[in-house]
């Protein structure tokens, strides 16, 4: 803390001084900014702290995290009349949609017990998907004058958006139990393992959300390609019919079709939760392995792809 | 474009070490060395450049419909909506403890990407900025959402910035005062006056004690009971930081807070010196 007066006094002595050094060359030996930055100990303002410290600094902004994805969530419906009952309201009227297609007019609904609770419990989790990856994929490019103003591991956007996603999940899962219970299907202990079901799919979602964001950031046609990405994922991930049924039984084609698809993260997490609220059994061997290792594998790669650019965002 | 070349080039030719011979345009050369007594340095901007990506932004000539981006790709022309601009263009100099410095130049002269590229905020292109802590950019609004409250953006203001809950809570009862919005603050931001926002804003901004301190535009806001008390605010952060930047188009602000003026033209530095000499060299201009 030094005075304002010496200050200028510094200045001024400053001033003087580099009025007579600029007459000649330059001393020999005269240290570059660089060095004179070294000796003084001071660090280059754009520098990647390494992965732990990365994500210790997440830690730190869990608080800011947590209010952003918040506060986005309340002022989402705040122009309108029903409110917060659109968050209700918006899975419940794509579901009808839904039904009424594929359920009553094309009859994708053959063969497979209890429809409705078929059908919304892979909508509810398939959009749980897709709006953190779409809302990742903005994250970093729609934001850029918060990136522009202040510090933060930039991570946190995308880590938001997948947090607000996931708030408004919660409220259409009791929307969900509540159209299980009404279609009679028998509460059981494997109910417990629904917070297991969305931890892992929050992990995998905050992970390619992570990627995605990274693309999003530097490919901006990305958020034009979305859509269709999204609406070609909605159709090979069996959310309005049974993939076993079309792809093999009614299609002809054959099984490893089916598998891979089935083993698409989408389907995974979709089929873990139809197991645990509506077949009544435990989740399946192949489903408890591809639904941990999409989760481990890309919030892992994710997190990492992501850090790999963290001081170039808010450039491009 | 023919410019931008020509500048690369004459940048790539001088030597890196040598902040002197950067800036050809200065009357009279910026202190490259502190004296042993002066303050220890703070930040060192190091031969810096900054370009901007620019979408969007085409000439008559090449109007973005379908057919001519068609075409662009059939010739394998690169995207000509994306463009760069080259904000600053090599600047150097060394800034001190218990410095504040203001800068000025006309719009667009690279003032606030001179800031932002120093809080750390806009990688540079070539070149580097050193510093001791971390500096922070006094400004929070893109943080706010005007939908919200204001009581809710208090909180999630002070948490983009990085406080904790605790902090949050100490200081929250002192932004409402010092924003003296009274009951407002329960009524969302979209229904406030623009005084009120600025107001709002600038006491969250302020809430946080910073290290390196840079002030963009900020103190142009309220009415006069407030630009007096923002004022001495700026002048209670400028004793707690080591060194404040002050970005302003009203030298008289720029006259009485600083001790040094840095005099920015076209992303160069075209003078840096005690506040008189630049002020009035630059009136003259």
């Amino acid at each position: 803390m030094s005075q304002p007066e010496s200050a200028v006094a510094d200045a001024k002595a400053r001033g003087r001084k580099d009025g007579t050094s600029s007459q000649g060359p330059n001393a020999p030996g005269k240290e570059s900014l660089a060095e004179l930055a070294a000796r003084y100990g001071l660090r280059r303002a754009i520098a990647r702290p390494s992965l732990p410290s990365y994500a210790r600094q997440l830690w730190q902004r869990r608080h800011f995290v947590l209010t952003y994805a918040t506060s986005k969530n309340v002022t989402k419906y705040s122009n309108t009349a029903l409110g917060q009952l659109w968050q209700v309201l918006t899975p419940l009227l794509n579901a009808a949609i839904y039904w009424l297609m594929f359920g009553l007019i094309l009859g994708a609904s053959r063969g497979i017990d209890n429809y409705p609770a078929f059908l919304i419990t892979g909508m509810f989790v398939f959009t749980y998907t897709q709006r953190s990856v779409s809302g990742g994929a903005k994250s970093i490019s729609g934001n850029l004058s918060m990136i522009r103003a202040l510090h933060f591991p930039r991570a946190a956007l995308p880590l938001a958006y997948t947090v607000q996603e996931l708030q408004q999940l919660l409220i259409s899962m009791a929307v969900l139990i509540g159209l299980v219970l009404l279609t009679q299907e028998p509460v059981t202990t494997l109910w417990l393992l629904i917070p297991v079901a969305l931890l892992l799919q929050t992990m995998f979602n905050i992970g390619f959300s992570l990627i995605m964001a990274r693309v999003g950031a530097f490919a901006r046609d990305l958020n034009q390609l979305l859509p269709f990405i999204m609406r070609t994922w909605l159709y090979a991930s069996g959310v309005f019919f049974s993939i076993q049924d079309k792809v093999v039984a009614s299609a002809g084609l054959p099984q490893w079709v089916a598998d891979i698809m089935y083993l698409n993260p989408a389907a995974a997490y979709i089929e873990f939760m139809r197991d645990l609220l509506i077949a009544g059994h435990s989740p399946r061997e192949w489903v408890w392995m591809a639904c941990v290792f999409w989760a481990v594998f890309t919030l892992l790669v994710g997190f990492w792809y992501f850090w790999r650019a963290e001081e170039r965002y808010g450039r491009g | 474009m023919a410019e931008l070349t020509k500048e690369l080039s004459h940048v790539k030719a001088e030597e890196p070490g040598d902040p002197k011979q950067e800036v050809k345009t200065s009357p009279k050369p910026k202190p490259a060395q502190p004296p042993a007594p002066a303050g220890t340095p703070t930040v060192v901007v190091d031969d810096l450049h900054i370009v901007y990506r620019v979408y969007g932004a085409a000439s008559d000539a090449e109007k973005g419909n379908a057919a001519n981006a068609l075409l662009r790709m059939l010739r394998r022309q690169g995207r000509p909506q994306m463009r760069e601009v080259h904000a600053i263009k090599g600047v150097s100099f060394v800034a001190h403890h218990g410095d504040a410095i203001g800068i000025i130049g006309r719009n667009g002269s690279g003032k606030s990407t001179l800031l932002r590229a120093i809080a750390g905020l806009l990688p540079p292109h070539q070149g580097a900025v050193y510093t001791d802590g971390q500096p922070s950019l006094l400004g929070v609004n893109a943080a706010l959402m005007r939908e919200l409250t204001g009581e809710r953006n208090i909180v999630l203001g002070c948490y983009a910035m990085g406080m904790t809950p605790a902090q949050v809570k100490a200081k929250y009862d002192d932004i409402v005062d010092f924003s003296g919005i009274g009951e407002f603050v329960q009524f969302p931001m979209s229904t406030y006056s623009s005084g009120m926002g600025a107001r709002l804003r600038f006491a969250i901004a302020s809430a946080k004690t910073h290290d390196v301190l840079l002030i963009d535009e900020a103190l142009a806001t309220g009415d006069r009971e407030f630009k007096r008390k923002s004022q001495e605010r700026i002048k209670a952060m400028r004793a707690q930081a080591g060194t404040v930047f002050l970005v302003a188009h009203n030298l008289d602000v720029i006259e009485e807070t600083c001790n040094r003026v840095i005099w920015l033209h076209k992303g160069k530095i075209k003078m840096d010196g005690d506040p008189q000499t630049v002020l009035a060299a630059y009136n003259r201009a």
